[in-house]
C-alpha cells in the first residue's frame, strides 16, 4: 500500500466522508477515490455502485482487476425530541446499524428514566449542534411538533447535506413550517429535500409504527444517496 | 485530530499510520474475497509489523498466525501475496477455518 494513499484515506476517514482504496490487483497500485470524484467506465460504475452500498469487493474493469475497500462514514441519527416516538426509534435504529441521538432541552422528556442506554442531551439544539455538528452522513428527525425547538435543527440539516431531513406535523403545519425556514433563508430547493410528513407511508397509527416508517425512510435515503442529483444532471 | 467517530486506539489502517510515523515496517492483510461461512467480511484488515505485532483480525483468530508468518516475509520482501485458506484438511495449509468457509487474504507492504 502506498503510504500516501493510506494518509489521504485516514484523512477522509477521520473527516467522515466516504472513500474507496482502490488495489489494482495485477500490479499492487493503490489510490484513494472520493465520493464525487469523477471515475469513467466499468470502473467508476462499480466505483458509484460501492459507494452506494458500502461493500467492498472485486471488480473487473478494462481487462484488469481490482480490490475496492469501501470505507463509508458510520451513519448517524440524530432526533430532536425526547418523546413517545423517539423512545421506540432508539432500540430500533441501534438494531438497524443507527446510532441514535436525541436532543430536546425540555429536561422532564429528556430523561434517563425514559431513555435508558441512549446518548442524551437534555440542551437546546443550537448549543448541541455547535459541539457536534450534523453532516452528510448524519440523518435528522424532528418530532417536538414545537418549532423554537426544532426549526433551528431543520435548518442546520439543510444546510450541512443531511443524507436524511424528515419533520414530524401534518400538512398544514408543514406548510407554516416552510414559511419560516424560508425567513431564515432557506431556498425551496433546501426544503424541498425534507421528508414531511415524516415517515414512509404505511398506515401507521402509533408512536412505533411511525417509528418503522421513519427508520424505513432512513434507510432508503441512505442506500440511494446521491442517485437523486445524479438522475437530475443526467436529465440535464 | 482525533475523531470521536473513529476507535483510534483499535483501528487497523490508523495503527498502521501511526507505527510508519514511528519508523517501522508494516504490512497490512487485507480479506478480498469469502466464500461460504467467514467470520470477517471483504474489506477486513489485520496489521502487523516487523516484530509480528498485529492489530485487526482477517477471521476469527483460526488464520491469523500463519498470516503474521507470511507478513513478516512479505516486509522482508516487499512482493505482496495472495493467501487462500479453507477447511483445514483441504489445502495446503497448516491452518484452516474451523468454520467451514474459506476466505483469501492479501497481504502487502506498507511502503
Amino acid at each position: 500500500m502506498d503510504p500516501f494513499a493510506l494518509k489521504t484515506l485516514n484523512a477522509e476517514r477521520r473527516a467522515r466522508r466516504a472513500a474507496i482504496l482502490v488495489t489494482d490487483m495485477g500490479d499492487g497500485r493503490d489510490r484513494v477515490v472520493k465520493e464525487g470524484d469523477v471515475v469513467a467506465g466499468d470502473l467508476g460504475a462499480a466505483l458509484a455502485k460501492a459507494f452506494r452500498t458500502g461493500l467492498s469487493g472485486t471488480a473487473e474493469a478494462e481487462g484488469r482487476q481490482f480490490f475496492l475497500n469501501v470505507h463509508l462514514p458510520q451513519p448517524r441519527l440524530v432526533v430532536i425530541g425526547a418523546v413517545h416516538i423517539s423512545q421506540a426509534l432508539a432500540p430500533m435504529a441501534r438494531i438497524a446499524g443507527f446510532p441514535l441521538e436525541i436532543i430536546d432541552p425540555r429536561t422532564a422528556f429528556a430523561s434517563d428514566d425514559r431513555f435508558p442506554d441512549v446518548t442524551l442531551h437534555a440542551e437546546w439544539p443550537e448549543d448541541v449542534l455547535k459541539h457536534c455538528p450534523l453532516d452528510r452522513y448524519a440523518a435528522l428527525a424532528a418530532v417536538t411538533h414545537d418549532p423554537k425547538i426544532d426549526d433551528f435543527a431543520l435548518k442546520a440539516a439543510l444546510d450541512a447535506e443531511c443524507f436524511y431531513i424528515g419533520a414530524l406535523g401534518s400538512r398544514k403545519t408543514h406548510a407554516k413550517r416552510v414559511e419560516r425556514l424560508l425567513g431564515m433563508g432557506a431556498t425551496p430547493e433546501q426544503i424541498e429535500r425534507i421528508n414531511a410528513p415524516i415517515g414512509l407511508d404505511i398506515g401507521a397509527a402509533n408512536p412505533a409504527e411511525i417509528a418503522v416508517a421513519v427508520l424505513a425512510q432512513v434507510i432508503a435515503a441512505f442506500r440511494s444517496r446521491g442517485l437523486g442529483a445524479k438522475a437530475k444532471s443526467e436529465a440535464a | 485530530m482525533p475523531s470521536r467517530f473513529l476507535d483510534e486506539a483499535r483501528d487497523p489502517l490508523i495503527i498502521a499510520e501511526n507505527w510508519m510515523k514511528d519508523g517501522k515496517d508494516v504490512a497490512i492483510a487485507t480479506v478480498v474475497e469469502t466464500w461460504g461461512s467467514a467470520p470477517r467480511p471483504v474489506g477486513s484488515h489485520l496489521v502487523i509489523d516487523a516484530e509480528g505485532t498485529f492489530h485487526g483480525s482477517v477471521s476469527g483468530g483460526c488464520v491469523e498466525g500463519a498470516v503474521i508468518s507470511e507478513a513478516l516475509d512479505v516486509i522482508e520482501s516487499g512482493k505482496p501475496k495472495m493467501l487462500d485458506f479453507g477447511v483445514a484438511d483441504e489445502t495446503a495449509w497448516q491452518v484452516g477455518l474451523s468454520c467451514g468457509g474459506r476466505i483469501r487474504v492479501y497481504v502487502e507492504r506498507l511502503g
